[in-house]
């Protein structure tokens, strides 16, 4: 009874444990589609394939939103890790903001459809590209939380690193835009999508600090 | 059985009521503040386990505790817990660090001032030098697990989540484990003073085992300190989590496991043994402070963490709770003995008469004692110890162990090996050769506890005590627990 009780209780951990996985796998998967439809909006404008591309983050965010609250619901209900339960959920809820930035830029982008010259292509591109790096070294921070704290701070080095590319391509990009000879409300649009995509870098630099934290306090 | 004997065991019944509520939230404390273990799961392991402790292997501590002075009236046993109890109690209240092990010492040796017994120095020496080793023992064992446990965990790379299982699993286990170890220690402080005018007589059951006078008496205060548990514990264990210092749950097993280690090394006759007969030096039977075991644990994982989250000021309260908490005890116990005599008309203790008769004087001459020295006291009686050895001062300087074993030699009693009581001797604990001794001396009176042992050993080489020495300990504690066994059966009583 006792042994069936407890395979039943590494049964459970073992979901969870997936469940955390699968989490994380769908920020990573959402952070690389917004990318490749992102250079495809710049490449191609707004077509087809960015609409499905939309489609694709949108059901990746609604399962994420279901698979937090099941975390959530099982961490609370059975009183997992009680001691860093708190720090756990803030890190679900800080992953899943990142995951709510893409689809609301996507949104953004089919509604507003920015016009982006040609020569400020480079920088958007090298700017999702520094963008979507500091999510990924994000990810495998907080998996390292998880199982081996010890590298977590080699993943987070990474993160604060992309996040300060991301800022100077940023800098640089807007600095550009504002010496053009473009109408002002024109470069004011193109400084908004600048600032939004390199958004979720900056989340993720912020969820990064917090993870230092909470990476502290795991110590035993 | 008399029900006034349910009657003044009710005060060492209250005594582990309050060791329950306080010192099993010693054991359970971290994993039930951290909600790592439910309450329930707590409080129903913690019971069982303490109660298998206490019956099992609760005798050990319980010895010592004997030495130090046998209450030999069940009034006085029950004033004396009482005492300790009340002491546990006020204290709890007042939040100051308590230790039931260090309230029960106070109250015996109230007693003993009361009845005019003499304190085994040595004995008592043992004790304090426990309490302070206890602590300090259990800061060694806990910092090189806390370090070990670090690596592992570091080298398993283990998910949070597993490892969370994992804890709570082994949280219990040492639970369980710790348990068990209070049991077997502490059980000595709530029953150990009725040990003497234990109320309760051997049984079999079932022709298998014998259950014990003793074992029913630890048995009793094991459910009583078990009801503590259910009743009291759960605040006590909520709070008790973040006193020193803020554990996390792995290192709250840390604190569990060396805790319990501690308890088990001072309660173990089992390990005494394993030592002794390996010519290694064994660790005293004593009940100790499983509060300070716990204080002791947290403060090694602190020092190992570099000490600046300890607070310092309750070491300081610890130690100051270690002069406090026994002389509160032995005061109150003094005073209440005083009233329990004087106006309830109790007896709190039972005389004990020592007297240098001339078969005394041959035979501590015989034990190559000074006994020309005490010519001038032949065939005086003195119905108080301390009386008696002031006499002895005044004639001549007598060492500790001599002066032991002069009130030894010289307590006068009243034996008599009725044939009855022999026939019903217990075949199982007693050999066929012991028994077959007891039976050649039937019908014979005996003044003196030696003269027994000593016709006994003349009769069968079975009741022969080896010379004193690590190695024979274990003999000679089983002949002596046996020869006392002996002695209470067949006392004449008036």
């Amino acid at each position: 009874m006792l042994l069936k009780k407890r395979l039943v209780l590494f049964g459970k951990t073992k979901r969870l444990e997936a469940q955390f996985d699968e989490f994380m796998d769908r920020i990573i998967e959402a952070s690389l589609i917004f990318e490749r439809a992102f250079k495809g909006y710049l490449r191609d404008g707004f077509s087809e394939d960015f609409s499905i591309a939309v489609d694709e983050v949108n059901q990746i965010e609604s399962a994420n939103d279901d698979l937090k609250r099941k975390i959530e619901t099982r961490l609370y209900e059975q009183t997992l890790i009680p001691d860093l339960r708190g720090d756990v959920l803030s890190l679900i809820e800080g992953l899943d903001g990142i995951l709510n930035l893409y689809q609301a830029n996507c949104y953004r982008i089919s509604i507003e459809k920015p016009d982006i010259p040609q020569v400020y292509h480079r920088d958007f591109k090298a700017l999702a590209k520094a963008s979507t790096a500091c999510v990924d070294s994000l990810i495998m921070a907080s998996r390292a939380f998880f199982t081996n704290i010890e590298a977590v701070r080699d993943h987070n080095v990474k993160v604060m690193f992309y996040e300060t590319e991301a800022d100077k391509i940023s800098t640089r990009l807007k600095t550009r835009i504002f010496a053009s000879d473009l109408p002002l409300e024109h470069k004011i649009h193109l400084r908004y999508f600048s600032d939004r995509v390199e958004d979720s870098s900056n989340r993720a630099e912020d969820v990064a600090d917090n993870l230092a934290i909470y990476t502290l306090k795991r110590s035993i | 059985m008399d029900f006034t004997v349910l009657i003044f065991l009710t005060s060492g019944l209250f005594l582990g009521w309050s060791l329950g509520a306080n010192d099993a939230a010693n054991v359970f404390g971290t994993a039930v503040g951290t909600r790592m273990v439910r309450f329930a799961t707590a409080a129903v392991v913690s019971s069982i386990f303490i109660i298998l402790g206490s019956v099992l292997s609760g005798a050990g501590a319980a010895h010592t505790l004997g030495k130090l002075g046998s209450i030999n009236a069940l009034a006085g046993s029950f004033m004396a817990a009482l005492a300790a109890a009340m002491t546990v109690y006020a204290m709890t209240k007042l939040e100051l660090p308590v230790s039931t092990s260090q309230a029960i010492v106070g109250a015996i040796i109230g007693w003993n001032l009361f009845s005019g017994s003499v304190t085994d120095a040595n004995a008592l020496i043992k004790i304090l030098g426990t309490w302070v080793a206890c602590p300090i023992l259990a800061a060694a064992i806990a910092a090189p697990i806390y370090l070990g446990i670090q690596r592992l965990l570091s080298w398993a790379k283990l998910h949070i989540l597993r490892r969370d299982v994992y804890t709570r699993i082994a949280l219990i286990l040492a639970g369980a484990f710790g348990s068990y170890s209070l049991g077997a220690n502490n059980i000595a402080n709530v029953m150990g003073v009725f040990v003497p005018a234990s109320p309760f007589t051997d049984f079999k059951v079932a022709d298998a085992f014998t259950f014990t006078g003793i074992q029913q008496l630890f048995l009793l205060g094991a459910i009583a300190i078990a009801v503590g548990v259910f009743t009291y514990s759960k605040r006590v264990m909520l709070t008790v989590g973040g006193g020193l210092m803020p554990l996390s749950p792995v290192a709250a097993w840390v604190v569990v496991i060396s805790h319990s280690i501690v308890l088990t090394l001072f309660a173990s006759e089992g390990l005494e043994h394993f030592l002794a007969s390996h010519d290694l030096p064994t660790i005293p039977l004593v009940p100790v402070s499983s509060s300070q075991a716990v204080v002791g644990a947290v403060i090694g994982i602190g020092l190992l963490r570099g000490g600046r989250n300890v607070r310092w000021r309750v070491l300081g309260n610890i130690s100051m709770g270690w002069v406090t908490t026994p002389l509160i005890s032995a005061v109150l116990c003094f005073v209440s003995l005083f009233f329990l005599q004087n106006v309830f008309n109790q007896q709190v203790y039972t005389e004990v008469t020592y007297s240098l008769s001339p078969k005394v004087m041959d035979h501590l001459v015989e034990s190559s004692l000074p006994a020309e020295d005490l010519t001038g006291l032949k065939n005086r009686k003195f119905n108080r110890a301390t009386e008696f050895l002031q006499a002895i001062g005044q004639r001549t300087y007598l060492t500790g162990y001599q002066q032991k074993k002069i009130l030894e030699f010289s307590e006068t009693t009243d034996i008599e090996i009725r044939a009855d009581i022999v026939d019903a001797l217990p075949p199982d604990w007693l050999s066929a050769g012991q028994i077959e001794a007891v039976r050649k001396l039937k019908g014979r009176h005996f003044k003196f506890k030696w003269a027994v042992a000593d016709a006994l050993e003349q009769l069968s080489d079975e009741w022969r005590l080896y010379p004193d020495s690590i190695r024979n300990k274990a003999h000679n504690k089983q002949i002596k627990a046996k020869l006392d066994y002996i002695y209470r059966t067949f006392k004449v009583s008036r």
